[in-house]
């Protein structure tokens, strides 16, 4: 698009619209606000976190929080405050990279299923349909088994496991935005398929595709953190929400905090992601955007 | 030298219970800077004969033939499809029905207009601007500069419209298709935007397609009516001597169904009976044949033939009307 020099102008100020649009929207602010917080932590653990995350000090063991230790400690006396901080990386970077795993291989795929339709859509959706039989956590299970109990492949798993519900998606919005009166105009005006997938099908099928993004997100931080309490993620004694979890479940009674820690940590991070993308959809279609200015306040 | 010439226009569609005949060997000629009208209940085939002649008809399921569909002295049906998208917007320009629909809702009308001066004009930056904002004043939407950054749904659906017209007159084009282009705008609105459509072709050459099921929107604005019935054009002639003259049961019906606003008060409105029938089904005779009032005797024995009246005034029906 930056070929054109007579966009920058227009895609600037409805970019411009859309960032004004976000902060009207409290949840989703605050949810970008924690989960900014919660990256930027985990990003630079070595310098926030009190303690080695991996050290073990047995006479410390199983504390509740105090000042010394914000979250406690677990039954190696290690710091679980440390531990949440470096489990955050593995944790955050794995629902990244999912998503851009699943946005890479299920956009393109929906968009051509839903665009061309016929055998390409038919080959594709059964190839889905296959992906879909499976319930997802065992599918990735039996990925991660096939390929090693492997941070990457934990990735690459979910991803795969992501981007098949993704592209049935894409198809479905595509299906229905490809047989709307402008696509028929903008072809009667000349466009070339590749403009309409990308300028007038794409545009249209942002917010649907950015709140799917935020439930792939979501969804990969706790299947890591299910696979790490299996034991098919993260292998001790590296730190991850999942597998912290998985390992407290033992201590609930004695040492609940254990618990406490990873839980409450995601479900905060899948909330303000939540969140953020509830109001990224409202910020990101025009038709939704509202205004505060009131009548006489010059537009 | 007609600008746009039909000869037996068919266009197909294949379905599960069978071929449909949508467009049954339709031909007509279009000359330069004339408007042409084309009327007929929902069905008859207007719009897909407008959408094969654009060539935007889907293939499959549809399937388009003609013994020649010449645009401009080029055989449209065997350029390619990448030929074809350079004349569509450029060349030839369609308005669609629903204004309401027929924008981007997420790209401002600014982008859209500029889409297309640089996909077919080349035009960029302050020139394409200029330009823009030229093309919004001559349909008569005020403030056009910020206008540009607004999005369709702040725009009614008259301002829309006028928004399509501009961008379908962006390029020039040589001949414009407007399909039921007024039918969803209230009538102040509508008699705007045909006088808008009337000024901007007749002051630049281009030649119209006036699709309506509209006699009143027709009268008004068309040289010329072709009235379609069945995916054929059951009459045709020039628009005064079609509405003093209608000669074929169609069209008789079709204007006993309309209301009038001049003179001939007091006059009951007559519905046409019954339905379109099945174009799946091969139909011998006259297709209007079940529904006609005015039915001879001749018309359960043969089809009808194609009868002039002279000023290229002609139509396909047995009963004499003309007198």
């Amino acid at each position: 698009m930056a070929s054109t020099p007579a966009l920058p102008f227009h895609f600037r100020s409805s970019l411009v619209l859309a960032a004004r649009q976000f902060p009207r929207n409290r949840a989703a602010t605050v949810g970008f606000v924690i989960l900014l917080a919660i990256c930027l932590a985990a990003a630079f653990a070595p310098w926030v976190a009190p303690y080695d995350p991996i050290q073990i000090k047995l006479s410390m063991k199983l504390k509740p929080p105090s000042l010394e230790h914000l979250m406690g400690t677990d039954h190696f006396g290690r710091d679980i405050f440390s531990r949440m901080l470096y489990g955050g990386r593995t944790s955050l970077s794995v629902g990244l990279l999912v998503v851009g795993f699943a946005f890479i291989l299920g956009v393109p795929l929906g968009l051509a299923s839903g665009y061309f339709g016929g055998k390409v859509d038919n080959f594709m959706m059964r190839l889905v349909d296959a992906f879909l039989t499976f319930p997802p956590l065992l599918l990735a299970v039996a990925l991660v088994g096939l390929l090693g109990p492997d941070i990457q492949n934990v990735m690459l798993a979910l991803g795969l496991v992501q981007a098949p519900i993704l592209a049935r998606m894409v198809r479905g919005s595509t299906l229905a935005v490809r047989e709307d009166v402008y696509v028929t105009a903008a072809r009667a005006l000349g466009a070339s398929p590749v403009r309409i997938v990308l300028s007038h099908l794409l545009r249209n099928m942002v917010s649907p595709i950015v709140v799917q993004l935020t439930v792939v997100f979501s969804a990969a931080v706790v299947a890591e953190a299910s696979l790490s309490f299996l034991g098919f993620g993260t292998q001790p004694p590296e730190p991850s929400w999942g597998r912290d979890m998985s390992e407290a479940r033992r201590f609930l009674s004695d040492a609940p905090w254990m618990f406490m820690a990873p839980t409450s940590i995601i479900a905060v991070c899948v909330l303000s992601i939540n969140f953020m993308g509830d109001g990224l959809r409202d910020a990101l279609d025009p038709r939704a955007w509202r205004t505060r200015r009131s009548v006489g306040t010059d537009a | 030298m007609s600008l746009l010439q039909v000869r037996n226009l068919r266009t197909r569609f294949a379905t599960d219970r069978g071929t449909v005949n949508a467009v049954n060997g339709v031909s007509f000629d279009l000359a330069e800077g004339e408007i042409l009208g084309l009327v007929g209940e929902s069905g008859s085939g207007k719009s897909v004969t407008a959408l094969s002649i654009m060539r935007l008809v889907p293939e499959p399921p549809g399937h388009i033939t003609a013994d020649s569909l010449s645009f401009d002295g080029r055989e449209l049906l065997a350029l390619s499809e990448a030929q074809m998208r350079e004349e569509r917007g450029s060349s030839m320009a369609m308005v669609f029905q629903d204004p309401m629909r027929s924008l981007n809702p997420v790209l401002t009308i600014g982008r859209q207009i500029l889409e297309v001066l640089h996909r077919h004009q080349k035009l960029d930056g302050a020139a394409a601007k200029r330009r823009a904002i030229e093309l919004l004043e001559t349909v008569g939407i005020p403030l056009a500069e910020t206008r540009l950054k607004a999005y369709p749904h702040q725009f009614s659906g008259g301002m829309r419209q006028r928004v399509m017209i501009a961008i379908a007159l962006s390029c020039n084009p040589r001949l414009l298709i407007a399909d039921e282009a007024t039918t969803a705008l209230d009538v102040t609105i509508q008699a705007q935007i045909i006088d808008l459509v009337k000024r901007l072709t007749r002051d630049r050459g281009t030649s119209v397609i006036w699709i309506s099921h509209d006699l009143g929107v027709v009268a008004g604005l068309c040289d010329r009516v072709n009235v379609m019935y069945a995916g054929n054009i059951v009459e045709s002639g020039p628009i005064r001597e079609l509405f003093h003259r209608p000669s074929h049961g169609y069209t008789l019906g079709l204007m006993g169904s309309t209301p009038r606003l001049d003179g001939t008060g007091g006059r009951r409105l007559t519905p046409i009976e019954g339905m379109p029938p099945s174009l799946i089904d091969p139909i011998p005779l006259c297709p209007f044949l079940p529904r006609c009032r005015v039915s001879v005797a001749a018309c359960q024995e043969r089809r009808p033939e194609r009868r002039e009246f002279g000023a290229g005034h002609w139509a396909t029906c047995l009963a004499d009307l003309a007198s």
